[in-house]
């Protein structure tokens, strides 16, 4: 289908793209648009006009900051597919996200849209949720570090203000992670993700698509952190979870799933 | 209406565009360039792959008003005074096709595999295309082709 009609700006900074955003309150962001272009042609999303930032390359980074790494917004997944810095203290992040969608989703798409758009299916809001991530925002107001946990309010609903825009993701160095999602075909999105890491000695559990936003498995970490075996843990990975019913899988399916995936994923941790 | 300056196949194309035009429809009907298809319309099937400043995207899923300043090669460019170029050749001589719809995508999206990974094995292969359905070949001989173009040097 072909999108309900809008208004667009380029804009030539992030400061000129949060003045843009406040002359308009219906106005959104975008940046790759492989979340949002979909949207607008299935016209779910009607914005009155885009505030186009794709042309940022400020903003397109991986930077290494000793204890973590700091992202720009805007690197595509591609990008953190490739990159040296995360395949060494990252590994996690850069599998993660070769496995979003297809090579030419990953060209276009970028880490700061897939988060801002806050699908509770993404594989990177798990596993950015499970790494304990830090996003940095910038609006009229200057600059905030949002922890990742206070990031994700609701279905496609984010703490970020309406003339907020998210500029980087900071992750701390991990050595061992692992992300495993059940799919139902290739570039399907996620019926279920569980995204597992090494946070400095903790085994931190997060999952996707069981809920109205990724989740931390809170009860598999705290059996984890008891002495619990990686089986018995992975046994709690639904508790705590409300995952939907629809036409990938029943919720009793999705809740199999989390702990069948989370025990693979404690395993190879 | 906005404005954009596209090189499209190597030629600088200005037009004023409605912001909600997509750029697969810029090329079909703006450009008059209908090798590029339009299949789901979902941003699903790839049979709208095309180069981007030098790597594949769907074109359904990109603005024609993003596009602006870009680089963007469909299909059309890529044989040259009529010789088929070596993807399209492989694609040719292996069978990789039936009815031809998915192909222009196909095809793109192998080009740009290629330059991103010359000697692709066939699990690599089979992953860089599955943002790309076909409904007739079975994807073997789609395989097949690819292995053809990159010992080719495609």
């Amino acid at each position: 289908m072909i999108p309900a009609a809008f208004a667009y700006e380029r804009a030539g900074s992030v400061e000129e793209a949060i003045a843009l955003l406040g002359r308009d309150e219906d106005a959104k962001l975008l940046a790759g648009g492989h979340s949002l272009i979909p949207a607008l042609r299935l016209r779910i999303a009607r914005p009155s006009a885009l505030v186009d930032i794709g042309r940022l390359d400020d903003l397109r980074y991986v930077r290494d900051d000793g204890d973590r790494i700091a992202i720009g917004a805007l690197t595509h997944h591609d990008a953190l597919v490739r990159d040296p810095v995360l395949a060494a203290r990252c590994g996690l992040l850069a599998h993660a996200a070769e496995l979003v969608g297809d090579p030419q989703v990953r060209h276009r798409g970028t880490i700061g849209g897939s988060l801002a758009h806050a699908d509770p299916a993404s594989d990177l809001g798990a596993v950015a949720l499970a790494l304990d991530a830090e996003l940095v925002a910038r609006g009229p107001e200057g600059e905030r570090a949002i922890p990742v946990a206070e990031f994700f309010t609701g279905p496609f609903t984010s703490s970020l203000g309406p003339q907020e825009i998210l500029t980087e993701i900071r992750v701390p160095a991990v050595e061992r992670g692992v992300y495993l999602k059940y799919q139902r075909s290739a570039r399907d999105w996620a019926t279920v993700g569980v995204a597992a890491a090494d946070v400095g000695g903790r085994v931190q559990v997060a999952l996707a698509s069981m809920g109205a936003t990724p989740l931390r498995a809170t009860a598999v970490e705290e059996a984890l952190a008891g002495g619990a075996s990686a089986a018995d843990a992975a046994a709690l990975a639904a508790e705590g979870t409300d995952p939907q019913t629809d036409v990938s899988a029943s919720s009793e399916y999705r809740a199999h799933l989390a702990r069948v995936l989370a025990r693979r994923a404690l395993e190879q941790l | 209406m906005t404005s954009v300056a596209i090189t499209v196949n190597g030629q600088l194309r200005d037009a004023e565009v409605e912001p909600r035009q997509l750029l697969v429809y810029f090329l079909r009907e703006t450009l008059g360039l209908k090798g590029t298809n339009v299949g789901c319309d979902t941003s699903s099937c790839g049979a709208c792959t095309v180069l981007m400043d030098g790597v594949s995207v769907k074109s359904c899923t990109v603005l024609a008003a993003q596009a602006d300043g870009s680089a963007v090669t469909t299909i059309e460019a890529l044989a040259e005074d009529g010789d088929l170029h070596v993807v399209q050749q492989a694609f040719h001589e292996h069978h990789a096709l039936q009815c031809g719809y998915c192909t222009p995508g196909f095809v793109m999206a192998t080009v740009s595999l290629l330059q991103e990974n010359p000697n692709p094995s066939e699990g690599e292969i089979r992953q860089a295309l599955e943002g790309n359905l076909c409904r007739c070949t079975g994807y073997h001989n789609i395989v097949r082709a690819v292995e053809a173009a990159a010992r080719a040097g495609g």
